[in-house]
């Protein structure tokens, strides 16, 4: 009997330790968060000036870029699932596997074969270990890119892009990342990158509604295509970023969750043990009783 | 004298903005120095030096590897990949 106490006693040690390690990640997560709404915020001037300078030129010249026209020569589509370097983030990369998997049906089913891109180690594991290709994969520190990964990123994707079809280039950049939008609510949303819709719905920011009539150097043609290909690096960054808070959001809100249900668990636990205890006594006492009883019979 | 309001930009964080007399940028077919009153531009830039001749305090020298500048009524946006040397400013 003294020994479903000492399981018991374990058991509460046990899970007491698990507690203090969610709650620790739960305030680190709590505290990276700040930092990378911080960054989020950081890189919107960046964004904001390019989207500008894009709709300048693209109300001004009407000559077609390659990035942004559709291309017709090949059914090879590029997807760039963006999931977490770790786990303990509750649904955070499961939920979005789960919306990558549907949009590979979905293009599947409309002809198209996918190439994947991944990054984040838990996607990249995630199709390894199905012995699915994948075209490329980066793992960076998913809590808190830096642009030269988005740098990287932006290149291959660009580069498959602007391939030649014998060279394994592709028609369309899907991404599936997750969208921040408040601490509580972090949802899978897929982008269609590329080819560019441009630029309808970035309307120019601020006072100025007429875009005023720019002179470019040395082409709207050159400028375009210096400023194209940063502008989709602006905003591959801006998914990561968005991923990256919503990873940490997700992150805090599990260990949370994990906290909580230590305590319940060792107060199940303390329960039982006290009954354990008691039981023990109790059987004490009896034993002692019973022993008195029989001798004083005799 | 009407002044330029100058925003330095890079992907990841804002480098230096402020009011200022005059900027100067590599730009695609030489060096181009902007001052109030320029009219519109957007140009791409190279590798080099941009230089801030600030309003107040000292002036900002830049290197950068390439990036772009607009202007439009005496808004200034340099926006650079990225920046060699540390900016001498916030």
């Amino acid at each position: 009997m003294a020994g479903s106490q000492r399981v018991y006693k374990q058991r509460i040690k046990s899970t007491q330790s698990l507690k203090k390690m969610f709650r620790a990640q739960e305030l680190i997560a709590a505290s990276r968060i700040g930092k990378a709404r911080d960054r989020t915020a950081a890189a919107s001037p960046y964004s904001r000036a390019i989207t500008r300078a894009v709709s300048a030129v693209a109300t001004h010249s009407s000559t077609p870029h390659p990035l942004t026209s559709e291309r017709s020569d090949t059914n090879r589509v590029a997807v760039l699932v963006v999931a977490s370097d770790r786990g303990m983030a509750g649904a955070y990369s499961a939920s979005i596997l789960r919306e990558a998997e549907r949009l590979i049906d979905q293009l599947r089913t409309e002809g198209k074969e996918v190439v994947l891109y991944a990054s984040g180690r838990r996607a990249i594991s995630y199709y390894q270990f199905r012995g699915r290709e994948l075209a490329g994969s980066w793992s960076y520190g998913s809590d808190a890119p830096n642009d030269d990964v988005a740098g990287e990123i932006a290149e291959t994707l660009l580069g498959s892009f602007l391939a030649p079809v014998s060279d394994g280039g592709v028609s369309e950049l899907h991404i599936v990342h997750t969208q921040f939008v408040n601490m509580v609510t972090q949802r899978p949303r897929v982008v269609r990158m590329l080819p560019l819709e441009v630029v309808e719905g970035v309307a120019p920011t601020g006072k100025h509604d007429v875009l005023p009539l720019y002179e470019f150097e040395p082409s709207p043609e050159a400028v375009l295509d210096a400023l194209l290909p940063r502008y989709v690096r602006s905003r591959i960054f801006a998914c990561l970023l968005e991923a990256a808070a919503s990873e940490l959001a997700a992150r805090q809100r599990a260990m949370h969750t994990a906290t909580d249900n230590a305590e319940d668990l060792i107060r199940n636990y303390t329960r039982l043990a006290n009954q354990a205890r008691q039981a023990d006594i109790t059987q004490e006492i009896s034993e002692i009783v019973s022993g008195a009883d029989a001798l004083a019979a005799s | 004298m009407a002044e330029l309001n100058v925003d330095l930009v890079a992907a990841d964080r804002k480098i230096w903005s402020g009011e200022a007399q005059m900027v100067s940028a590599p730009a695609a077919d030489g060096e181009i120095g902007v001052l109030a009153g320029h009219s519109p531009l957007l140009s791409v830039l190279r590798e080099g030096a941009v230089r801030i001749k600030a309003t107040t305090g000292a002036p900002v020298e830049v290197q950068i590897t390439g990036g772009f500048i607009s202007v439009d009524s005496n808004m200034v946006t340099v926006v650079v990949d990225s920046v060699e040397a540390p900016a001498s400013t916030r």
